[in-house]
């Protein structure tokens, strides 16, 4: 275990008194609580973490936040691996494994890093050009991803839960720096209700790396005392460990909150992370700024790294990531940098300002004893592994070398306009700013502090109550005092003298994590890719998982003085949703497994799971497919044993099947004929009480869209049923139909399908067994004739019973209360059981549909006519009704259509697949006229000993007796059938009028 | 992430809903010509800015909600029932400035 040779005796926000064990790439360290693993990486004087992406460059920590390009991380081990995290951002838990990237065999020695040599040959677009074109990046992707690296994941499960949050609030604050936190206590004192939410683990922003004052106390005391102030207000919110990630319509924030990131793994009944929907009437967005680099040869040596990340480490972590240190700065910000990094023990070499003039920062370094070279620009750093040394040109063009093990770099600071981008507004440019400042938010957020450029401790915290302010102004709350404004110690800043590049040989990174170069932008730019979407793309700037938070404006920048254009002329920079990355399972949630949908189950369900049922899913139903019996299992012979008997049994016997799922609804009302004549195409104002009809339902542009039975149970009173696939549909259907189509209308619909269990039993001995199960029903042919409803009781139990047939044979459907579904099962099982009653599932259902000719879900496609079904008589001629107008197009009329047919195998034993094309010719070379297709097979009818099939073929019955054949290339397949009638068992209707 | 009025339960989450479809259509008389029907099962108006839409309460109340919807800016600018003449209303009332 290495000392923390770099780690401060005193100071910081880190606690000495615990220490933390950790392992980074197999070697062990040991850091402090309140470190990242990035402070306590550098604490233990780790500099190279990483390799880059393309040229696989050694790179080192570059930032101290969200921003970080370089250190990328697999963080964890096994199930619970993540890759590319950013050290900067981990916290540092007892125990912590992580791994670098990029790199084989190790980071030292990368034989990737040949790329860097042949670099010349890995320019701009070069994936494009080189994998691009057939059969180009199909073939290379896993060369390519191998040498590249993008970390590992795992095929494990994740162990860890993940939530959801919904909350609504007057003023959401994001950001809990200054700016933020006071927004949000002039907002908590109005008494609206506030959710302030912060990204890391504690509030305060850049104080906590700062050495500023309020008030003449550190800033902390201001920090503490106003988060005391908001935890004390009941309506006010603190989310810490929470990145608000993206905006949404309706001034909806989307926002991550990790509540068990900071830990070895999340606490038993804790889960690992929430997602938040957040509603808010206002937004302050007070996310701050990122601090940018300069583009000079060689800037990605590790220990080149942000200026005020220098200053975060030293001031917040009490680690100096440098002995001897020189700062290269446009902007006063750097002085502040070096002032600190001196007062922190840290060798100022100098301070090298392209800016010929100063104030009264300069003054102070100067005094300070910090020499400043005016009008000077680094020019190269030196060190493979780590930096050694700077050159640095001054005015004259002279180089001179600093030998330094630190490089803090400030190009100036972008305000962190990412939020308010998302809903379309670009940023704006600012030329004295020399940045991005946030476009037109709208009237719904409003930007606070350095978010908007406004630089200052003082001034942000001021812009902080005012936009409070503002936003309270706009919902009505009353006025109240605003705080007193603190006072601050700041010195006069000077203007930032815009320097994007600076002008050399060698290796110039705009874009570190893309390994993207001044000279890509260049050669884009020659090559005609001008557009900023264009570069983008040509040379995946910005196209990392940090999205170019460092790197997108000085890229715009550069294509700019390429282009000999201002910036704003050349386009903006824009960001989308995330913020940062975020993991599936926070979005997934508890939605996985068994409860990523609803299941549906009938009422009879666990019935069927004690006698055998394997089950299918039906949409989101569970239905039986097929019972095995004792000794029987799940091998195809024994299914189709299984299935064989269920056919045979029921159509020699009877059977029962549990038809539950079918959609119910229930229709009352004086103009409920009217409806349905509307929405069927047969007619409906003759059916009597007691009476079940056969339906058939279009959509509007003429096409068969659903069918079932409808049956009038009294005057106004009927009851219609629809497919399982489309109960939900049909019923929104009737909804749009009488509030929109026709209010006038007075039909009253509701979905009944879950209160009825339904149960069919069918087969020669059905109506015997009718009669047992019954309570004294009369259930002889005239009594309860084919079609006809009687409400009665079995068992005692409420029920109606409706004589329809799906199968062909002889059958009625029984309907009870769904909580007396499964009594009322039973009472049938036992009272049918002497007559040899079995239940079959869905496969006997649909071999004996097959074998009747009735069309279902697979001839319903959404494509065929109730002529292609051979339904055609069923259209009324003397009603109008839903798709009649476009029934009669012309195409749809068009004799030559494919319509319904049965086929038979001409071998009588190879099975048509449902899918199948129908061709008149097996040798032709394809292209082939395709004649039409399989529709539904049944592998094996028991009846007739031979597989069936219904097809749509063109020309249709008129083809009869002719042969075609079933082509299934895809396996391969080419069976020849006979055209056949559709109804392959009792064609006359004999068994079910019987 | 909208929210639309419902006229029957107040303002909910989109979530609660689903998109019907076009509510600027008239469905023809039964006798109209097959023109106008292919124009009125096929042909949709694809408007940037204002567009009458329906939207079923679908778990909440089942009512067919007449949104009145910015397609270039997702703003909700009205809500109602099939009968109410959302759009007339709102540009009298100068909403739909308001609005954008
Ligand atoms: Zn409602």
């Amino acid at each position: 275990m290495s000392a923390q040779d770099r780690r401060l005796p005193q100071g910081g926000e880190v606690d000495r008194s615990t220490p933390m064990r950790f392992r980074f790439d197999d070697r062990d360290y040991q850091g402090l609580a309140g470190d990242t693993l990035a402070s306590a990486l550098l604490a233990n004087d780790v500099r190279l973490v990483g390799r880059s992406f393309k040229y696989h460059r050694p790179r080192g920590i570059f930032s101290a936040g969200p921003e970080e390009p370089n250190a990328l991380v697999e963080l964890r081990t096994g199930a619970r691996i993540e890759p590319n995290t950013r050290a900067t951002t981990i916290e540092l838990y007892d125990g912590l494994e992580a791994a670098s990237q990029h790199r084989w065999p190790s980071l030292r020695w990368d034989v990737g890093e040949v790329n860097n040599l042949v670099s010349d040959f890995l320019p701009a677009g070069f994936y494009y050009k080189t994998f691009m074109g057939w059969p180009g990046w199909m073939f290379w992707e896993h060369f390519i991803r191998k040498a590249a690296g993008m970390g590992r994941g795992t095929l494990d499960p994740d162990p860890d839960s993940y939530d959801k949050m919904n909350a609504h609030c007057d003023v959401l604050v994001i950001g809990g720096g200054p700016a933020g936190l006071s927004a949000a206590l002039v907002a908590g004192r109005s008494g609206a209700r506030v959710i302030l939410v912060e990204e890391t683990d504690g509030f305060g922003g850049r104080l906590r790396g700062e050495r500023e004052t309020i008030d003449d106390k550190p800033a902390r005391h201001w920090v503490a005392s106003t988060l005391a102030e908001l935890d004390g207000m009941g309506d006010v919110t603190l989310l810490r460990r929470t990145t608000a990630f993206g905006r949404y319509d309706g001034n909806v924030v989307a926002a991550l909150e990790r509540r068990a990131d900071h830990l070895a793994e999340p606490p038993e009944h804790i889960s690992r992370q929430r997602l938040w929907t957040i509603r808010a009437r206002r937004i302050v967005l007070a996310a701050g700024g990122i601090e940018r680099h300069i583009a000079f040869a060689d800037n990605d040596r590790p220990g080149v790294m942000l200026a005020g990340a220098a200053r975060t480490y030293l001031n917040r972590f009490a680690v100096q990531v440098g002995k001897i240190a020189t700062v290269f700065a446009n902007n006063d910000d750097g002085y502040r940098t070096a002032l600190d990094l001196a007062a922190g023990g840290v060798e100022i070499n100098a301070i090298v300002d392209p800016r010929e003039h100063g104030g009264t920062w300069r003054q102070k370094a100067e005094t300070a004893g910090i020499d400043v070279f005016a009008g000077a620009v680094v020019s190269r750093a030196h060190g493979r592994l780590g930096l050694v040394g700077v050159d640095v040109r001054d005015a004259s063009g002279k180089n001179r070398f600093l030998a330094s093990d630190l490089l803090a770099v400030s190009g100036g600071w972008n305000p962190n306009v990412h939020l308010t981008c998302h809903l379309g507004a670009k940023p704006v440019w600012d030329n004295a700013l020399a940045t991005f400042l946030p476009g037109d938010t709208g009237p719904d957020m409003r930007v606070a502090g350095s978010a908007r450029g406004l630089a200052g401790l003082g001034t942000c915290i001021t812009d902080g109550y005012a936009q409070a302010r503002a936003a309270l102004d706009d919902l009505g709350y009353s006025k109240s005092a605003l705080p007193d404004v603190p006072v601050t110690d700041e010195p006069q800043e000077e203007p930032v003298q815009a320097l994007w590049q600076v002008p050399g040989k060698g290796m110039r990174f705009v874009d570190y994590q893309d390994d993207v170069k001044v000279s890509d932008i260049a050669l884009a730019n020659r090559e005609g890719y001008q557009s900023v979407e264009h570069l983008k793309r040509y040379t995946t700037l910005g196209m990392g998982t940090d999205q170019g938070k460092t790197a997108n404006v000085i890229g715009l920048a550069v294509l700019a003085e390429e282009r000999g254009l201002p910036i704003d002329k050349v386009g903006t920079t824009t960001f989308r949703p995330p913020y940062t990355p975020v993991t599936f399972g926070a979005f997934v949630g508890r939605e996985t497994g068994l409860h990523y949908q609803p299941l549906r189950r009938s009422a009879m369900h666990d019935w069927h799971v004690a006698n055998g049922a394997t089950f299918v899913n039906a949409g989101h139903w569970l239905r039986p497919q097929y019972y095995l019996r004792d000794g029987e299992s799940d091998v195809k012979a024994d299914i189709d044993r299984a299935i064989t008997r269920e056919v045979t049994e029921t159509r020699g016997g009877g059977g029962i099947v549990d038809v539950s799922t079918l959609g119910k609804i229930d229709l009352q009302g004086p103009d409920t004929a009217e409806l349905l004549n509307r929405l069927y195409i047969n007619g409906w104002k003759t059916l009597a009480v007691g009476k079940a009809r056969y339906g058939l339902m279009l959509r509007e542009d003429g096409h068969v869209w659903d069918d079932g039975t409808t049956s009038r149970l009294g005057e106004n009173h009927y009851f219609m049923t629809t497919t399982t696939a489309n109960a939900g549909p049909v019923m929104s259907h009737i909804e749009y139909a009488l509030q929109v189509l026709w209010p006038d209308l007075d039909v009253k619909a509701v979905s009944v399908t879950e209160h009825w269990a339904a149960m069919a039993i069918a087969g020669p001995k059905s109506r015997e067994a009718l009669a047992a199960v019954l309570d004294d029903v009369d259930v002889s042919n005239d009594a309860l004739p084919f079609m006809g409803v009687v409400e009665c009781t079995l068992a005692g139990i409420p029920a109606r019973v409706f004589r329809i047939s799906f199968s062909g044979e002889l059958a009625y459907e029984i309907n009870v209360a769904a909580d007396c579904g499964e009594a009322a099962w039973e009472h049938v099982m036992r009272t049918g059981a002497p007559l040899g009653i079995l239940p079959y599932g869905t496969e006997a259902m649909g071999i004996m549909r097959i074998e009747k000719g009735h069309v279902a879900g697979p001839e319903l496609d959404g494509r065929t006519t109730p002529a292609d079904l051979g339904l055609g008589r069923m259209v009324s001629s003397k009603k109008p009704f839903l798709g009649a107008p476009m029934l009669t197009r012309e195409g749809l009329t068009d004799t030559d259509r494919p319509s319904l047919v049965g086929l038979v195998p001409v071998d009588g034993k190879s099975r048509p697949r449902a899918g199948a094309v129908l061709i008149a010719d097996p040798k032709a070379v394809p292209p082939v006229d395709k004649l039409g297709h399989v529709t539904s097979s049944a592998y094996l009818s028991p009846n007739l000993d031979h597989p069936i099939a219904l097809g749509l073929l063109e020309g249709g019955m008129a083809r009869e007796g002719e042969t075609v054949w079933a082509a299934f290339p895809l396996r391969d397949e080419m069976i020849e059938v006979r055209v056949t009638g559709p109804v392959f068992l009792d064609p006359d209707g004999e068994r079910m009028h019987g | 992430m909208i929210i639309i009025d419902c006229p029957y339960c107040g303002p909910r989450d989109h979530a609660e809903f689903t998109y019907v479809g076009d509510a600027a259509r008239t469905r023809p008389a039964e006798d109209a010509s097959q023109a106008t029907w292919f124009d009125y099962v096929y042909l949709r108006d694809n408007p940037r800015g204002p567009h009458l839409e329906y939207w079923q309460h679908s778990s909440g109340c089942r009512a067919m909600v007449k949104v009145l919807r910015d397609t270039s800016s997702h703003r909700v600018l009205a809500c109602g029932l099939p009968a109410d003449q959302l759009e007339a209303e709102q540009l009298e009332a100068g909403h739909l400035e308001a609005g954008q």
